[in-house]
């Protein structure tokens, strides 16, 4: 009944004049949300045809060799940003290590099992860290969580797991491990609150369902409920890496800004991010400051390699999933 | 009257004044301060009205070369490149005006150190090379007679953003060691460390220093000062150990022999009594020519004022004065704006 009279008021319109159609606001509400939609591409694409135009004193100097040379000499006009990306995704992965696990399970908990009362509470503060300044979190960094990670957490990785090159070498706080874990604490609100989104958006239904069948609660979690959620919680999850990707003033305050490549987590490094950051208002010389451009094409790319071999992933995975 | 119909009455009478002539400037972060405090001195005494985005020495040059800006700032003088590019664009010159001076500061996190440290060249050039891993090496040893010095590893910090701080730094090492200037280059704002971590800011400096017992790190005179950091006395070229203060500064711009006509130069490393080797100038760009007449009469009424009375205000702020001679010279420059 409900939908022939859909069908018949829609037949109804068709046939009516222009005016009286746009008056029914599809079309405005088309034209309006295709030209939001395509202002958001034009914006990339201006970014992108402005890095590709300004770094091409770079490109012409140093082609794939910026990639795969590690001096970054502004005196010399020698540039090569191989250890600034590393450097990117060391802090990024650590981060992610740490965030992803941490995250999903409080998500899990806030939307799962904790009583609705104080879920909603401990969502509103977890969204609040999402909202601090990062340069609030790198102050944090410097004095409150290197000494902790000096006294009690090298220590513990030194003596115990002291034989992998990872954890070698002299502490000075400022390291890839100290931006990793800045990094982890100001991505978890992004993967705790939309992931608890997504669970509370998967129907009842399907858990009533597992339970009717005999699953326990966890079972139903586990097995029914993240399954179902799995593209959402893995947005939140490229959110979070974006956002390590891309973060400056944290992450420049805790690594040590040294251009190096090393094995080891507790050495000072750098990022792409942060090198731009710190060296471009001063910069002077077309090829200097074509270079820092040249990085910052550089991060555009690996955002979007990273994210495209993510969502492959998420594909030969939810393929896995149905197959299986 | 409510405040919304107060702010309105403001806005009315504050109109007309907008429309007289009106200057920005943008550039160094150094002296921001001094020139905020200037330019509402200046405009609070009937003048005109000036804006000031303290956006780097670079973002400074790049901007006055684009004519997006009635006047940059650098701490660092243009080099001949710059100052070709400049005219290439303009057809005209751009002059520099010192306006105040700074200096750079090497302080120290030494446990059971106390009172000042002594520094020569080499010891600063050793360190920042990397040659010098611990404090009690024999060099800081015979500089230091009557400090024990503690058998610790030395941290090098340096600033990792670009700085009119680390040129200052930077030029004084090239001058003092030819390995130096061999293995990593002249005075540039930023340049590829041998050794060390970087902080960013003088705050990020001052930062990793108070963390990490046995560091060593250089931040401006003004910030050290203010935040009570201790720091050491360095050797002039005529052998007398200096801690650097506005005196001791203003006094190496003094020492200069002789001033060029361009104001282009380097105070580093210079000698005669009570000069602190590690001072620098901070400039003001000018173009020497304005389409706006209104425009170059306000600027030259600015700096004359700048260089005369403004000198009286920046003490209190920590910035050295600029020497009577330099004031003189300046004057004559001024005259060239038109």
């Amino acid at each position: 009944m409900a939908s022939s009279s859909i069908a018949g008021s829609l037949r109804h319109r068709a046939n009516r004049g222009v005016l009286a159609r746009l008056r029914g606001g599809d079309e405005i509400s088309y034209l309006v949300t295709l030209a939001c939609a395509v202002l958001i591409f034009v914006v990339v694409a201006l970014i992108v045809a402005k890095l590709w135009g300004n770094s091409q004193p770079a490109i012409r100097a140093f082609g794939w060799d910026f990639l795969r040379t590690s001096r970054w000499n502004p005196n010399g006009g020698k540039f090569g940003a191989l250890p600034f990306l590393y450097g990117t995704c060391v802090t990024s992965a650590i981060a992610l290590l740490i965030a992803v696990p941490t995250g999903v399970a409080s998500a899990i908990f806030l939307a799962e099992m904790a009583p609705p009362k104080l879920s909603n509470l401990l969502t509103f503060l977890i969204e609040l860290l999402a909202a601090v300044p990062s340069v609030i979190y790198g102050l944090l960094g410097i004095f409150m969580l290197l000494p902790l990670i000096r006294v009690y957490l090298v220590p513990a990785l030194k003596s115990t797991f002291g034989f992998l090159p990872l954890f070698q070498g002299s502490f000075y706080g400022v390291s890839f491990l100290s931006a990793g874990l800045v990094l982890a604490v100001m991505v978890i609100p992004f993967i705790v609150s939309v992931s608890r989104e997504v669970l509370l958006a998967v129907p009842t239904e399907q858990r009533e369902a597992a339970l009717a069948v005999g699953a326990t609660k966890w079972e139903t979690t586990w097995d029914i409920v993240l399954p179902y959620a799995r593209s959402g919680i893995f947005g939140s999850i490229f959110l979070a890496l974006a956002r390590a990707l891309g973060e400056t003033m944290a992450v420049t305050m805790v690594i040590g800004n040294t251009p190096k490549i090393t094995a080891s987590l507790l050495s000072p490094g750098y990022s792409i991010a942060a090198v731009i950051a710190n060296e471009f208002a001063e910069a002077s010389g077309d090829l200097y400051v074509s270079s820092l451009i040249f990085a910052g094409l550089v991060l555009f790319g690996l955002t979007i390699v990273i994210n495209a071999l993510a969502r492959i992933l998420i594909l030969a995975t939810s393929q896995k999933a149905a197959t299986a | 009257m409510s405040n919304f119909s107060r702010s309105l009455a403001v806005l009315a009478l504050a109109f007309p004044l907008a429309a007289q002539t009106r200057l920005t400037g943008a550039g160094a972060t150094f002296p921001a301060p001094v020139y905020q405090k200037w330019f509402a001195a200046y405009q609070s005494a009937g003048n005109v009205q000036i804006n000031y985005q303290p956006i780097g020495s670079g973002g400074g040059i790049k901007a006055v070369t684009e004519g997006t800006v009635d006047f940059g700032a650098s701490d660092a003088p243009l080099t001949d490149a710059q100052l070709a590019a400049y005219k290439a664009k303009n057809k005209y010159d751009v002059l520099l005006f010192p306006t105040v001076l700074g200096a750079a500061v090497p302080s120290y996190n030494l446990p059971g150190v106390t009172g000042e440290l002594n520094f020569t060249a080499q010891i600063l050039a050793g360190i920042y090379l990397g040659e010098i891993h611990k404090w009690n090496d024999p060099k800081i040893a015979a500089a230091n007679p009557k400090v024990k010095l503690p058998d610790m590893d030395i941290l090098v910090i340096h600033r990792s953003d670009g700085s009119g701080t680390t040129y200052c730094w930077t030029d004084y090492l090239s001058k003092v060691s030819s390995e130096w200037k061999s293995k990593v280059g002249a005075a540039n704002t930023s340049v590829e460390w041998p050794t060390g971590i970087g902080g960013k800011g003088n705050d990020g400096v001052a930062g990793l220093l108070k963390q990490q017992e046995g560091a060593v790190g250089y931040m401006e005179l003004i910030y050290a000062v203010k935040n009570k950091l201790p720091f050491g006395r360095v050797k002039n070229k005529s052998g007398e150990f200096v801690k650097a203060d506005l005196k001791s500064v203003t006094a190496a711009a003094a020492a200069m022999k002789e001033m060029p006509a361009d104001f282009r130069v380097s105070i580093t490393d210079g000698a005669g009594a009570g000069v602190y080797p590690i001072s620098t100038f901070t400039w003001l760009l000018v173009p020497a020519h304005y389409a706006d007449s209104g425009k170059a009469q306000a600027v030259k009424g600015f700096l004359h004022w700048a260089i005369t009375k403004g000198q009286e205000q920046v003490e209190s702020l920590e910035y050295a004065k600029l020497p009577k001679a330099v004031v003189a010279q300046e004057e004559k420059q001024i005259a060239r704006i038109k």
